[in-house]
């Protein structure tokens, strides 16, 4: 597919049409409109919404690996699954759910190339009913660290002027959305960016249909702004969902070894009490 | 906690069906309100009757016009974003006919009473306060012009 580094990754919707009935098999649809699924998904597929089901109710964290255990077992997901990740808005939520479940250690993990749109487009059969799988017993693994940066992480990264990429829109990047009028301040005191990062908008790496561009363009389009696969990188946005898509493109249709999603993002970074920031657009 | 300030009569009824479902059978309500979204009327679909409401993430257009003594509003808003077409078709569900001064009293968070907050984000429930603000500001057009 497309010479990505892991092909093995993705799969398009021949292939989970193929699969709807293969009980290895376990098709989640993440979303970033909460009632989406619920219109109408993917005959067999279970829904995880990132917000009511990936979050922390109390503390700004993930579920627990005791939370994860407990919902992989309701959806019927063994430790051998091959779970296939699929959603709205090219996919973003849906690399989300992908970054988390690696994350907790689930070992065979697909994403639906062009996610639900492309599904949509191609008139292939919605459901409405939800389904429901037998229980498993399903055991997660400590916290992949490797993936995930926290501030104090970051802070190290730009003190040793490591590659950040803000995958945010160009206004969010430069300061100028928090001060846009009829706009709600979303959750940052402060607006810009973490010092010398490279602002490459996620959706950069999709094409019209939602599916991911080929690899050449993607590594045009990283490594000409100077993220290469040699470095340290770490990926942002503002709460970490934007940012996980980025990570996915450089982590496995790129292969660059050492990439990693910092969750907490512009709503922790642009609240942190004397944290450097920059604003407007490098020139 | 109590609320002084009266909201337009269906509105208020639509708050309080809200407040009286539980957990997921709010967003159950909400998803009814999207699956009956009505169609955008022929009558208002020229490019100088639509604005657009900056809203994150979803391209949302609005009109409206006075009849009969009230406010009508309108709303076009793409399937694929179900959550804001329950946000779209509850509000004119609840305020349409109300009169400019009817809508500019309503507060900014009424929907805080909804209980959504456990169920939605923060930004998602922005989009609540984004329309209500943009409403807003047509009512006090049309107000300044009587």
């Amino acid at each position: 597919m497309e010479n990505y580094s892991h092909p093995e990754v993705l799969v398009d919707t021949d292939w989970v049409a193929a699969h709807l009935n293969d009980p290895g098999v376990r098709i989640i649809e993440s979303d970033e409109d909460p009632l989406l699924y619920d219109t109408g998904h993917i005959p067999g597929a279970v829904k995880v919404d990132w917000f009511t089901t990936l979050q922390d109710p109390v503390r700004r964290d993930f579920l627990t690996r005791a939370d994860f255990e407990e919902l992989c077992s309701s959806l019927g997901i063994a430790n051998d699954t091959t779970v296939v990740f699929y959603g709205d808005k090219s996919n973003w939520f849906a690399v989300y759910t992908f970054w988390l479940f690696e994350y907790y250690g689930h070992p065979s993990r697909r994403v639906m190339d062009g996610g639900r749109a492309k599904w949509t487009a191609e008139n292939r059969p919605l459901v409405s009913e939800r389904p429901s799988y037998p229980r498993t017993q399903y055991k997660a693994s400590a916290p992949e660290m490797s993936i995930r940066a926290f501030r104090e992480d970051v802070l190290r990264h730009l003190e040793r002027r490591l590659p950040l990429v803000d995958v945010r829109s160009p206004k969010e990047f430069s300061g100028e959305l928090l001060h846009m009028p009829g706009y709600p301040q979303e959750g940052a005191q402060r607006g810009g960016h973490i010092p010398g990062a490279v602002n490459i908008p996620w959706s950069q790496a999709v094409q019209e249909d939602g599916t991911f561009k080929a690899a050449p363009a993607l590594r045009e389009l990283y490594a000409g702004l100077g993220i290469t696969p040699d470095q340290e990188i770490i990926a942002y946005c503002r709460i970490g969902e934007r940012s996980s898509h980025t990570w996915f493109v450089l982590r496995y249709l790129l292969g660059y070894p050492r990439v990693r999603n910092y969750d907490g993002s512009w709503t922790e970074w642009g609240n942190l009490v004397g944290a450097p920031i920059e604003k407007g657009i490098p020139a | 906690m109590s609320q002084t300030v009266r909201l337009p009569r269906r509105l208020e009824e639509i708050v309080a069906d809200f407040e009286l479902c539980e957990g997921q059978e709010k967003l159950e309500l909400l998803l009814d309100y999207a699956r009956r979204f009505p169609p955008f009327p022929a009558h208002l679909q020229s490019p100088g009757q639509l604005e657009d409401v900056p809203e994150c993430m979803t391209p949302v257009q609005m009109a409206a016009e006075v009849s009969g003594g009230g406010l009508h509003f309108y709303f076009d808003v793409p399937p694929e974003s179900p959550t804001v077409r329950g946000y779209a078709a509850l509000m004119m569900a609840g305020i349409n006919g109300s009169l400019p001064e009817e809508v500019l009293a309503i507060p900014a968070d009424f929907y805080l009473r909804m209980g959504l907050g456990s169920l939605l984000s923060s930004q998602r429930l922005n989009g609540m306060a984004a329309i209500l603000a943009h409403v807003k500001r047509r009512a006090a057009a049309e107000l300044e012009k009587s």
